[in-house]
């Protein structure tokens, strides 16, 4: 017998008769979360992703850019790093070189240029699929466009994320989504930059991911 | 029921010795220190998390019977689990013990000429000690979360399932990057002794062969292995080499992906104070072609270890609900003063005192159960309401009764002594009898001058203990 047998064996001989009630999670959101407003839902995003040291920066629909082009000078970022297969991504290329940002895209697998990725790229720009205002998460589904280390190993992650995609919960978006029906290869959520208490509850930002996080959120009011 | 078998030999830190290394602890004003304003922190970042009494009660109950659902159903979400991730391209494995689970990560290291594995936080790593395993076998296996990376620097082991060097001052961890990494001088400011493991780290990541991580939730209906963290180090262990081996514990199942939330919720408000950790890494195969990274291999081992001997018995079944967040340490008033190391075990704390003697036996962990003053906080904080002060006094009763037939625990009865279980049944037997007592306590008025001066552990602080000359009974007849 394997190892695998034998443990399902044990498992199967020790298991009780019945599993008893099914957990009802839709009844307990329903109880404890009430649905909000779109103009609520991005306020408490923004709140709490801004609690957990995110920058957050509304923007009208095409202005975006030039926003973009603020937060990189502010920081005297040269190059970013781009997806040219997104909408958003080939805007930024056609129209950031001119303003002095020079973009490259992923172009190849990481395999051939992962020193270069480490240690050479200050920031890149994804788009975040979505969004969780109880928490002021950022839902990431990277994929061929935008991969995984896009925002991870850059110092800085730059999101542009439509407000109207803001979720109340995880849970209202893995159900709305239908996520058990297909889940990408890895799927993120990221609620601010990478951060580390471990050296006597001292909190420090930039720990093995991102040091910055910078949201811009489209509104259709701004 | 197998045969008692003696312990496994994990022995980088024996568990005998609790006794003298938790004297130790509390006889060091400075680690008493750390670890009360550490765990102080801990319990206010907590309690901010939980501002409505009602939500907390009814979110624990709902996480409760998650845990049970799933733990009722697990022979069969395992093979679900493993047919989904196989569909996903996931190679599972199975191994009933440490040695069986070190093996197979070796062997898959061994396939790809591994030289250095990086690793993400996992305390089942740790229990099977497989940074061991893997120097024996010469690759190097490298921390990569900051506090594990210090303690492994330190040569220590975690005192914390969720903060390892919780032990540590920053000076202490100052000295020893100036001691172990190259080209630093002494800071004690704690950014910069981060970027210096960033800047350390971020070079292994690129190095490294192979990734290992734990696994907080793995999704059966998904074939999904969820990972939350603060730091990015899981992610980077997860992404950057071409393998990536996660490994488990076979409990740690959920059937639903619509289980997680919940769950997610329950672990990071009660183990850190934090409404969500920074990242979940939700994991569901390796690199598809057209995908530019991510591993091309992902493998999961699922690690037995004692779990199925908690799992046959209803009450200790209990013990495998548990979502390793750590409330129940943060808030013991004897974890807060011997602080992780005294325990000798990977899992320290009350849950380390209930899960412990699956993995090692009584024979190695009899003791560990009594270190509890019962004050029942493990059991009212913990997310999944698991009895821990119920299962406390039930390894109390498994370690110290006679051996029986048929045990439900490797182990039971290893603390058994025939003189002291005498004398207790000697002591029920005189309270229990209103004449008995009479007699006893006449005796010992009478010859309270043969009291001993000297009364172990009862005289090293105190005056020694002797009869009343007049017993109450007798005070009592004298006013009527």
């Amino acid at each position: 017998m394997s190892a695998r047998d034998r443990i399902l064996a044990k498992l199967k001989a020790g298991a009780p008769s019945t599993a008893g009630d099914i957990p009802d999670i839709a009844g307990w959101y329903a109880r404890h979360r009430t649905p909000e407003s779109s103009m609520d839902k991005a306020k408490r995003f923004r709140h709490f992703i801004e609690l957990a040291h995110a920058e957050v920066h509304p923007v009208a629909r095409g202005g975006w850019l030039g926003k973009l082009h603020e937060v990189l000078a502010a920081r005297r970022i040269g190059s970013l790093l781009v997806a040219p297969g997104t909408a958003h991504g080939a805007r930024a290329q056609a129209e950031l070189p001119a303003l002095g940002i020079a973009c490259r895209d992923y172009g190849q697998p990481i395999e051939s240029w992962k020193a270069a990725m480490f240690n050479d790229t200050p920031a890149a720009l994804t788009a975040g699929r979505a969004a969780i205002a109880e928490t002021g998460t950022l839902i990431l589904w990277p994929d061929e466009h935008e991969p995984r280390l896009m925002s991870l190993a850059p110092p800085l992650h730059v999101v542009l994320l439509d407000s109207a995609n803001i979720y109340n919960t995880f849970f209202e978006a893995t159900q709305v989504e239908g996520w058990k029906d297909g889940l990408p290869t890895n799927a993120l959520l990221i609620s601010g930059p990478s951060k580390t208490a471990d050296i006597q509850q001292t909190l420090a930002y930039g720990a093995h991911g991102p040091k910055e996080l910078v949201v811009l959120m489209i509104e259709e009011n701004v | 029921m197998n045969a008692p078998q003696t312990p496994h030999a994990l022995h980088f830190m024996p568990s005998a010795g609790f006794r003298a290394r938790s004297k130790a602890v509390i006889d060091n004003p400075f680690l008493r220190q750390s670890f009360r304003g550490a765990m102080d922190f801990l319990m206010a970042k907590r309690a901010t998390q939980f501002p409505d009494p009602e939500e907390l009660e009814s979110l624990r109950s709902l996480g409760e019977r998650i845990r049970q659902y799933n733990l009722a159903k697990l022979p069969d979400l395992l093979v679900q689990l493993e047919s989904n991730l196989t569909r996903n391209g996931i190679n599972v494995h199975w191994a009933e013990t440490p040695e069986e689970a070190n093996a197979i990560i070796l062997g898959i290291c061994q396939k790809h000429s591994a030289k250095l594995m990086v690793k993400g936080k996992s305390m089942v790593s740790e229990e099977i000690e497989l940074n061991h395993a893997a120097e024996a076998a010469g690759i190097g296996a490298l921390e990569s979360d900051m506090g594990e990376y210090i303690v492994q620097l330190a040569g220590e082991k975690p005192s914390h399932i969720i903060m390892p060097a919780i032990h540590k001052t920053k000076e202490e961890i100052a000295r020893l990057f100036a001691d172990k990494v190259p080209g630093v001088d002494y800071t004690d400011n704690v950014d910069e002794l981060i970027q210096i493991g960033r800047r350390v780290l971020r070079q292994k990541f690129l190095e490294a062969d192979i990734g290992l991580s734990g696994v907080n939730f793995a999704v059966a209906e998904t074939g999904t292995l969820c990972l939350v963290e603060n730091e990015g180090n899981g992610r980077m262990c997860t992404t950057v080499p071409p393998v990536h081996v996660a490994i488990t514990g076979i409990e740690k199942i959920v059937e639903k992906l619509e289980h997680v939330p919940p769950l997610l919720s329950l672990l990071t408000r009660s183990a850190t104070g934090q409404n969500i950790s920074t990242y979940l890494n939700m994991i569901s195969g390796p690199r598809k072609p057209g995908e530019k990274d991510g591993p091309t291999e992902v493998h999961l081992v699922l690690l037995d270890n004692g779990r199925t001997q908690a799992y046959a018995d209803e009450q200790l079944r209990k013990t495998l609900q548990c979502i390793r967040c750590g409330a129940c340490m943060n808030h013991c008033p004897v974890y807060t003063r011997i602080g992780g190391h005294a325990y000798g075990t990977t899992y320290p704390g009350p849950i380390g005192k209930i899960v412990s003697p699956h993995m090692l036996g009584l024979e190695a962990t009899a003791t560990m159960a009594t270190a509890s003053s019962l004050c029942g906080a493990c059991g009212e904080v913990c997310p999944v309401k698991i009895p821990i002060p119920d299962l406390l006094v039930r390894l109390r009763e498994e370690a110290f009764s006679a051996p029986r037939a048929d045990p439900a625990m490797r182990g039971q009865g290893a603390g058994y002594s025939a003189l002291v279980s005498a004398l207790w049944r000697g002591w029920a037997a005189v309270y229990r009898s209103p004449a008995l007592y009479g007699v006893a306590t006449w005796l010992g008025s009478r010859f309270a001058w043969l009291m001993p001066a000297n009364q172990g552990p009862w005289t090293s602080v105190r005056v020694p203990l002797k009869p009343a000359p007049r017993r109450l009974r007798d005070m009592v007849k004298d006013r009527k």
